[in-house]
């Protein structure tokens, strides 16, 4: 009736878990009992949970991604504590198997509940508004891509209180991930989760492809295009080419576990090193699907902040497509030590290297984007000068490691953690954070606190070089990965460096939840308030060209676009009078047909982890006739009238008036 | 002297501790060269890098809103010279860069077959990994260890490897590359050890719940010490054969030092051969060959030695 589900598969005998559920659980009724006293429930479903405008949902995109940081964040803390005590026969406080179940979940939801969902709320927030369109091309498939990443998040994050999560490292390398040596419910939790959730992320490429390409406003040619929709459109490329990939890998790996099928077992003509080319050639695009948006991030603000247009525009554009091409031939990279040919290895390495160029260049296009500027130096600033220094060293040790040579050394080493987290926090994360702090007081009408925001930076940097300095060396001393405990006196001092590096990296994450709270605290005090739209007041693109928060419908009028950076030459000749007469404004319904779904999917997902078979084929129904439901509705768009954006178009003139004023 | 610029990247360390940077500290050419390699390539990316971050800092301090004195070029966003420059001093660099790795991974592939300048006879030795441990049969000696592998100094090594469980990786950080081990399949690897030593083996993939322990001591001796350690493990009173294989191979952690003073010949291309429906390639001919069949029905038992 239950499956393999059972009482025993509740942890109450690891106190950590039962810790940890005891807050979120308190954490989770204080939230609730909070909706409730304050009668926001209305509120919350109407506004929020059933919306399909792209700036809601960035906003639940992000917040779910920052909830995700904590917990990621906590895992990383308990593996550097545990490796700072178990040596030398101590061995620690994690024992293998929850230590195991640590750094897999840790990596998992990095990648695909942190960084992906700050990538895609970003991608929500900015996209439709720089290009000038009301919202994107399928605005419910929005809705529904946020429901299938929550999802995704949510299985992965029962898998601490039902069961166990996979204990077999962030990408279940098979055999390890076969039912023979890992009977457990683990990587069953692990593919649900990533499945819904890629499924999400696929259909994102999907719609932002599609709005990128169709939903310009009329003048913006491709040579127009900004440069953080440039790299929008291309992550969303290496998404829809490299996503599919890691859905038919990660099938065929349940076929294996599910059904006893055998295209990565040991046996019967099973091959692990099939799983390692598919999971990589997914993989590698990966890496540039979260990094190539944050590339974006740094352009806009180096230009807003230098108060100059980015240099080499065309040649930012050629670059971030070139990586873009070459990020779908290195994956072999990842395994040079698999024992294929010298020439199989010379190709990769060489490819891998070649990427260098053009990330070279957008360095140098940074650097003379600041050259004979003005440099205002607010936190985005301080983000993007420490990603450009970070990221060189991140680079550097990237290109050693693309060396064959070098790379039988260090493969699968602490120096191996250290790179990736170099570019991964020094590029990918600074880059997000940027551009919170950047666009925030454009989806929320007031700026972040400056000082908590570079306080936050400076533990960030810092804390980063001690806790990852020591892994570089460590690496270089033969340490390798995803060890539990080590009796090498050389490794210790080194471990007790990293760990209070991440004590560091803790205190800016005290520092960000400080800023949020300061932040929306003294959100009414006029140097916070952004009346004008332009919050920075040299922001260059269209999104700054429109109130903020912008009305649901963004663009009262479909702007014209005549040049790059539109916003700045309007700004430069004196900001045109509309000209064209205010029409009422289609815009899409809001719609529970994603929460539904959702709540369906995660039954379903649940259910198939645990073998109860009726109710995922309960779930699976669920689904299907909801669908079937949200297609057959056609009450599905309205108009907003002329009066009510004549009301709104006069609010932001007052404000603008206001504002020009008080200058 | 001549050694010291190899310590570089590794200059906190040294001024820490001064304790042993296994890569940088070669005990064989295999590692010399892969580890000269990477140093080569860290100094050539640093001519770049480094006055990339002096560039940084410098223009952002220098062109800061409140410097009013420093130049500002507010429409200025080309400069077809600059361009050049940008692709071209990345590009020169990755072509350097791209020659070396040709080179290298040609010539220290770790497939190729080492010699040394007295033609010394290799060392043949073939790797098992194990779940949590590592068997080394010496076929030409007859004889196999767990978790030690003594080599003799100046001999070309030449390992085949396989697992008899999930895939790992074998490496010897003193003695250079690393390459997969991998169920039904087999890996070559080619090593040296040119100075004599007692070095860390590991394994260095995740392999599950005893991974951490799964390390061997390298024990790198000259000739004769090598042969009275052939004789050490011969005098042991335990052998290996199929029937008391999987007793062995069964999962255990922290696994001790143990001497097996015969092993039956094509153990190792029986373990190899289980997962292939008891075939397997002929090295030399590549010509696809049966097992014996005694040798694989009682091998495909050993899937059961759970």
């Amino acid at each position: 009736m239950l499956g393999k589900l059972s009482l025993s598969a509740i942890p109450v005998d690891v106190p950590i878990l039962v810790g940890t559920f005891a807050g979120v659980a308190i954490i989770g009724l204080v939230v609730l009992a909070a909706v409730t006293y304050f009668g926001k429930w209305g509120y919350l479903w109407r506004e929020w949970l059933t919306t399909v405008d792209h700036k809601r949902l960035a906003v639940m995109y992000i917040i779910l991604a920052i909830v995700m940081l904590f917990r990621g964040f906590a895992d990383a803390v308990m593996m550097r504590s545990q490796l700072a005590i178990a040596y030398n026969g101590n061995p620690g406080y994690l024992p293998p198997h929850h230590y195991d179940q640590i750094f897999t979940a840790h990596g998992t939801i990095m990648i695909f509940f942190m960084a992906m969902a700050f990538m895609t709320g970003l991608l929500n927030l900015v996209v439709p508004l720089q290009i000038g369109a009301r919202d994107v091309a399928f605005p419910f498939l929005n809705s529904f891509s946020f429901y299938m990443t929550l999802i995704g998040a949510l299985l992965i994050n029962i898998s601490l209180f039902i069961g166990e999560f996979a204990q077999t490292g962030w990408l279940v390398y098979p055999p390890l991930s076969e039912m023979q040596f890992s009977p457990g419910v683990g990587v069953d939790y692990y593919i649900w989760a990533v499945q819904i959730s890629g499924v999400g992320t696929l259909l994102t490429g999907v719609n932002f492809f599609t709005t990128i390409v169709k939903m310009r406003a009329p003048g913006m040619t491709w040579m127009k295009l900004p440069v953080f929709t440039w790299t929008a459109l291309c992550t969303t490329v290496l998404i829809l080419m490299s996503f599919p990939i890691l859905t038919v890998t990660l099938g065929m790996l349940s076929l294996d576990r599910y059904l006893g099928m055998h295209f990565f077992t040991n046996d019967a003509g099973g091959n692990v090193m099939l799983y390692l080319n598919l999971i990589w050639a997914w993989g590698h695009p990966e890496v540039y699907i979260l990094v190539i948006p944050a590339f974006g991030v740094f352009s806009e603000v180096t230009a807003t902040f230098s108060r100059k247009p980015l240099f080499g525009y065309s040649t930012m554009v050629y670059a971030t497509c070139s990586i873009m091409v070459l990020a779908m031939v290195v994956w072999v990279h990842h395994f040079f030590t698999m024992g294929a040919g010298a020439d199989v290895n010379t190709f990769f390495g060489i490819a891998t290297m070649v990427i260098a160029v053009p990330t070279g260049v957008k360095i140098f296009n940074w650097l003379f984007t600041m050259y004979k500027g003005r440099i205002e130096f607010t936190s985005p600033m301080y983000w993007t000068v420490g990603f450009m220094v970070t990221f060189s060293i991140g680079g550097m040790t990237g290109v050693m490691m693309a060396m064959p040579a070098a790379d039988w050394i260090v493969h699968n080493s602490l120096f191996l953690i250290a790179h990736f987290h170099n570019v991964i926090i020094g590029g990918v994360y600074f880059g997000y954070i940027a551009g919170l702090n950047y666009w925030f007081p454009k989806a929320f009408g007031f700026k972040l606190n400056e000082a908590w925001g570079k306080r936050s930076f400076w533990c960030w940097f810092v804390g980063f070089y001690v806790a990852f300095i020591p892994l570089y060396v460590l690496g270089l001393e033969g340490m390798t990965r995803r060890m539990n405990h080590y009796d090498n006196p050389d490794w210790y001092p080194w471990e007790l460096i990293a760990a209070g590096g991440a004590a560091i990296i803790a205190l800016g994450v005290v520092c960000q939840v400080m800023q949020i709270y300061v932040s929306i605290r003294d959100r009414n005090l006029p140097e916070n308030r952004d009346l004008t739209g332009d919050a920075w007041g040299t922001g260059r693109t269209l999104e700054w060209a429109i109130s903020s928060p912008p009305p649901a419908y963004n663009f009262a009028v479909i702007p014209k676009v005549y040049g790059l950076d539109t916003f700045h030459i309007e700004k430069e000749m004196g900001r045109p009078a509309h000209g064209q007469a205010l029409a009422p404004i289609h815009m899409p319904k809001n719609t529970s047909a994603g929460v539904f779904i959702g709540a369906f999917t995660f039954i379903f997902g649940f259910a198939a982890v645990w073998y109860i078979w009726w109710l995922a084929g309960l779930g699976l129904l669920g689904i299907l006739v909801t669908w079937i439901l949200r297609s057959a509705n056609e009450d599905i768009d309205y108009y907003v009238p002329v009066s009510e954006v004549e009301h709104d178009e006069e609010v932001y003139s007052r404000r603008l008036a206001a504002a020009q004023a008080a200058e | 002297m001549k050694k010291s610029w190899r310590y570089l990247p590794a200059l906190p360390a040294l001024m820490l501790s001064g304790c042993t940077v296994d890569l940088l500290q070669p005990a064989g050419p295999i590692a010399e060269m892969d580890s000269k390699v990477m140093i080569l390539e860290f100094v050539i990316m640093l001519l770049i890098v480094i006055p990339t971050i002096i560039a940084t800092l410098v223009f952002a301090w220098k062109y800061r809103a409140s410097n009013k004195q420093a130049e500002y070029l507010p429409t200025w966003d080309h400069s077809t010279k600059i361009e050049i420059f940008v692709w071209g001093i990345p590009a020169i660099i990755i072509l350097v860069l791209g020659a070396i790795s040709w080179w290298s991974t040609h010539a220290y592939d770790p497939y190729r077959p080492l010699q040394t300048t007295g033609n010394v006879k290799p060392l043949n030795v073939q790797v098992v990994s194990l779940d949590w441990k590592w068997l080394f049969i010496y076929p030409d000696q007859g004889i196999a260890t767990i978790n030690q592998l003594a080599v003799p100094t100046n001999t070309p090594l030449n390992f085949e490897m396989t697992s008899d469980t999930v895939m790992t990786s074998f490496f010897i950080p003193r003695l250079g590359s690393m390459i997969y081990v991998m169920p039904g399949q087999q890996t070559q690897l080619h090593l040296l050890a040119s100075v004599a030593g007692n070095y860390l083996g590991e394994a260095s993939h995740y392999s599950g719940r005893g991974f951490s322990d799964m390390n061997f001591r390298t024990l790198a001796m000259d000739k004769p010490s090598f042969d009275a350690w052939v004789e050490k493990v011969k005098s042991s009173p335990d052998g290996l054969d199929t029937a008391s294989y999987p007793s062995y191979a069964a999962p255990q952690e922290a696994a001790p030092v143990h001497y097996f003073s015969h092993v039956q010949p094509e153990l190792f291309d029986g373990i190899v051969a289980k997962y292939n429906n008891g075939m397997m390639v002929e090295k030399t001919t590549g010509k696809v060959m049966h097992m014996p069949a005694a040798g694989a029905g009682s091998m495909s038992d050993m899937n059961m030695k759970e």
